[in-house]
């Protein structure tokens, strides 16, 4: 982005504009070009645009929450990234409800290659405003930071070993794409932090402040487990900019690596004309993709910034629809002894190579990722914590979820089921929980939260269609869904050595009054009891009639007993699978 | 030579400065200007100051005339509210021009409104209009729910009917929370309470549905300032009869309404089923709480002959009510 021209004469001395130079400001470019095209060119136009999206995108994540969901798409971006429609599409062989938005970013990208990157990601417009926001480099120095390295290919590994996956059923693209992974980071880190600083605020006076806060009519601020994890995650990928610019987009992303495939076919890309090349390498001195511009451009690497067309001082680069894969053939004479032509013009750069079509991975190790993804998939899968013979009894899974193996084959992390739960007790799985196949996948914890009964926010926002789209008769077991009854998410259990009246001569049964089934799931046997000190109190002892009990938690979440409560749910009984059924009569009706 | 002497002596002064600097602040007495000592470790406890309500709470002057109970039936809740209030000596008595009004509906769960969990969204707007039409300068409808709040006001049709209504609702978020002293409380003398709404408030009235509850028997005006409060609720059950007779010192309304539209009068106090719930088709209005909460237990879920729960009892102790309603001054009206 290389500073405007400013002729005339400087500004004269005292406040104001000054005539003189105002007029400057409207002079005509160089070349002929009105005044504005110095405003309205092209660079300026895509920041304005990555501004744009990065803003739909917080904002589309503000509106997530009940009072504001109105009928926003509120996980539009998620939706619209082709990689989750293609590895869903992998492991479950269908395409989920809007998955098909795809469809916005693939045809795009055929066309133009990877505009998505520098134009609309969110992701990278993070990446891209920190390495400007922080640079320290002289213009020398960035242009040897953008030139391409073969350490950029670990992205498209990535991309191979997750696709693999997903075509044996576990979806792990999640981890690193970069539109799942900003969601996730927003749900458990950013968000939290953001309202954390707006209620300070509001608290000391600032009152606007508390009715822009991103979850607003929270009693207490929502809390995450593993946020910190999350946080160091996004700290590191984003602090790496200042060593390489544009780390993860250039080295990690799989979502970049995808539309870097896909490329190859694009009609666009940015053309270098040898015969005004000077070889002088400022084309690299912005480009975000390191695409060597300078060179045979990468179009697997090109994010299509436009960056090199704007520093270019010969005007040798432009956006060209159809170009040329080689011109070697067209160019008469030798460029080494500077009498070469290329249609009747001299050929001033000493590189004739113009495209590199495809990303640089050889076919080895193509195959090498292919083999990594078929023995990953078993080196997770046999994890205990995930396969169906040891799943943890602490994986209680949202309403509507599918089964466990067809949860792992949807799930994507993005973690907007736990952006969007009122009560906070959807959590990000820990891997003790879910090993890694099931890290950050959504859990509900009733310790911190419990599942509203007329509540169906998840299975609303869930993308993929993990917790499936489910109404709240079908979750309630009302209507129509009356014979298969209730959706259960587990069982509450007592531990009667921690309860208040089993075990301490106490009355409470908060547990009972809570319970929001009807009639209630937990019964109380009534005792009149002479306590220890003579004194004689009621006692309702709680017990579970577990073929009413829809392990929603509330009574787990309202245990006095807060540390480790008296009584707590657990997974066993949940409705969405016959591998935990706990009652004979409570068979799934499959 | 010059240039070097100058340097030691600024290094020196540096030296000198940061250790008097830091022996100062952390040597100094503790009254000391910019001291941060502290011996024992009592001064990096944080200290939060309670807060508490007007000596007198939001009542208003109390009267030998007019009745403390005035009684609604009918159908039309709006005439039926307004007739309530006129019995005991109408809104003007309590509600003069430029009052900022507090509505304390029961919106504890997210149930809709058939179900009779919570308070009749119609009568919340009824109130709302009653005290807007007298001059209100301020009507704000708060509560604490057990469930999301966002959900329960959503869903039991109170934030829509408040609003609509001409007022403003407040949902309670983390910042909203104050320490409330209540001097002779027996379990809440000091505790969180739901401050942000009470900020400049001169009248208090609460509305409160009629519900069964396995505890304490009966929710109604009285448990109904429950959700006033934050923090470790949870540990109310444990003598949810005291408590009650807590909360009926600590918060003494300017009138309160007794939401017999309709009455949850099993599975309380969460309900779930319409067969939970019968039509009450009355309204009560009171500046004593427990005489309506009495009328309630006897009239509108029909335990009249059973023992009154033990919370009345204890709070009348306090001196803040009559349970006796029937020798206090009632007033029947029937409504169309």
């Amino acid at each position: 982005m290389s500073a405007a021209p400013t002729p005339g004469p400087a500004p004269a001395a005292g406040k104001g504009l000054s005539l003189p130079s105002f007029q400057a400001r409207l002079a005509p470019n160089p070349d002929g070009s009105p005044w504005w095209a110095r405003v309205f060119r092209i660079t300026n136009i895509r920041v304005a645009s990555q501004a744009f999206f990065f803003g739909l995108f917080v904002f589309l994540l503000w509106v997530t929450w009940l009072s504001r969901l109105k009928g926003y798409p509120a996980s539009l971006f998620l939706e619209m990234d082709p990689l989750v429609g293609f590895a869903t599409a992998l492991s479950t062989h269908t395409v989920y409800r809007h998955l098909w938005w795809g469809l916005f970013l693939l045809v795009p990208t055929l066309l133009l290659g990877r505009v998505f990157c520098n134009w609309a990601c969110p992701y990278g417009t993070l990446h891209q405003v920190t390495g400007w926001l922080f640079n320290i480099r002289n213009n020398k120095n960035r242009i040897e930071k953008n030139r391409y390295r073969p350490l950029f290919q670990t992205k498209y590994y990535v991309l191979g070993v997750f696709l693999v996956m997903a075509a044996f059923g576990s979806l792990q693209i999640g981890l690193l794409d970069p539109i799942c992974l900003l969601v996730r980071t927003f749900t458990v880190t950013i968000i939290p932090a953001v309202d954390w600083g707006l209620a300070s605020l509001a608290a000391q006076g600032l009152t606007a402040a508390s009715s822009i806060v991103f979850k607003p009519a929270t009693p207490e601020p929502r809390v995450f487990a593993g946020a910190w994890f999350v946080g160091a995650l996004i700290l590191g990928l984003v602090g790496a900019n200042l060593f390489i610019p544009r780390f993860f987009c250039r080295v990690l992303c799989p979502l970049g690596a995808f539309l870097g495939v896909l490329s190859r076919w694009a009609l666009f890309r940015i053309d270098r004309d040898v015969t005004k090349c000077t070889d002088c390498d400022l084309c690299l001195k912005g480009c975000e993709g390191a695409s060597d511009p300078q060179g045979a451009l990468r179009k697997s690497e090109c994010f299509v910034c436009f960056n090199c067309i704007d520093d270019c001082p010969e005007d040798a680069l432009s956006f060209r629809f159809n170009p040329l894969p080689s011109i070697s053939q067209l160019v008469k004479g030798s460029p080494k002894d500077g009498t070469a032509t290329l249609g009747g013009l001299p050929v001033i750069s000493k590189n004739l190579a113009v495209e590199v079509k495809a990303p640089d991975v050889p076919r080895r190790r193509w195959l090498f990722t292919a083999v990594a993804g078929v023995v990953a998939f078993p080196f997770l899968r046999f994890s205990k914590d995930v396969n169906k013979r040891g799943f943890h009894h602490k994986a209680i899974r949202p309403p509507g979820s599918v089964a466990e193996p067809e949860f792992l084959e949807r799930c994507i992390k993005c973690d907007q089921c736990i952006n969007v739960c009122p009560t906070n007790v959807l959590q990000p799985a820990k891997l003790a929980v879910a090993g890694l196949e099931g890290l950050w996948t959504p859990v509900m914890d009733f310790s911190v939260g419990f599942c509203q009964l007329n509540c169906t926010l998840c299975s609303e926002v869930c993308p993929t269609g993990a917790i499936q789209k489910t109404s709240v008769e079908k979750k309630l077991g009302l209507g129509s869904y009356a014979a298969k009854g209730p959706v259960r998410l587990g069982t509450a259990f007592f531990d009667r050595g921690r309860c208040l009246p089993w075990a301490m001569e106490t009355p409470c049964v908060v547990c009972e009054e809570v319970c929001p089934t009807t009639p209630k799931a937990i019964g109380t046997y009534d005792e009149v009891f002479t306590r220890w000190d003579g004194k004689t109190v009621t006692l309702n002892k709680p017990y579970m009639r577990p073929e009413l009990c829809i392990g929603c938690g509330i009574c787990q979440k309202e245990c006095p007993v807060v540390d480790d409560a008296a009584v707590y749910v657990t997974a066993i009984g949940e409705s969405r699978s016959d591998d935990r059924t706990l009652l004979l009569t409570g068979k799934k009706a499959t | 030579m010059n240039e070097d002497r100058r340097r030691f002596l600024k290094q020196l002064g540096a030296v000198a400065g940061i250790s008097l600097g830091a022996g100062y602040v952390s040597l100094a007495p503790s009254g000391w200007p910019l001291s941060l000592s502290d011996p024992d470790g009592e001064g990096g406890k944080p200290r939060e100051k309670g807060l508490r309500l007007p000596e007198k709470g939001f009542a208003v002057d109390p009267s030998n005339v007019l009745p403390h109970l005035g009684v609604a039936r009918g159908a039309d809740l709006d005439a039926m509210l307004k007739a309530a209030v006129d019995a005991i000596g109408g809104i003007r008595r309590f509600i003069r021009t430029g009052d900022v009004v507090l509505v304390k509906p029961n919106v504890a769960f997210e149930r809709s409104a058939p179900l009779g969990a919570t308070s009749n969204p119609d009568v919340v707007a009824a109130l709302v209009r009653l005290c807007r039409e007298a001059g209100a300068a301020e009507v704000r409808v708060a509560d604490n729910p057990i469930e999301s709040p966002a959900a329960c006001f959503a869903r039991s049709g109170v934030q829509r009917a408040a609003i609509d209504a001409g007022s403003e609702v407040y949902l309670p978020t983390p910042s909203d929370f104050r320490l409330l002293e209540t001097p002779g409380a027996t379990h809440i003398a000091r505790w969180p309470f739901f401050w942000r709404p009470f900020a400049g408030v001169t009248k208090v009235i609460g509305v409160a549905p009629v519900k069964d509850h396995n505890l304490c028997r009966a929710s109604m005006t009285t448990k109904n300032w429950y959700g006033l409060l934050g923090g470790r609720r949870n540990q109310f059950h444990q003598d949810i009869h005291g408590i009650i007779a807590d909360l009926a010192l600590m918060l003494r309304p300017t009138f309160v309404v007794l939401d017999g539209s309709r009455v949850l009068w099993r599975s309380g106090p969460t309900g779930g089923s319409l067969a939970d719930v019968r039509e009450g088709r009355t309204i009560v209005a009171s500046t004593d709480s427990l005489a309506a909460d009495a009328f309630g237990w006897d009239e509108l879920l029909e335990r009249k002959g059973e023992p009154l729960p033990a919370y009345f009892a204890k709070a009348a102790e306090r001196g803040l009510g009559n349970p006796d309603w029937k020798r206090t001054n009632v007033r029947e009206i029937q409504v169309g």
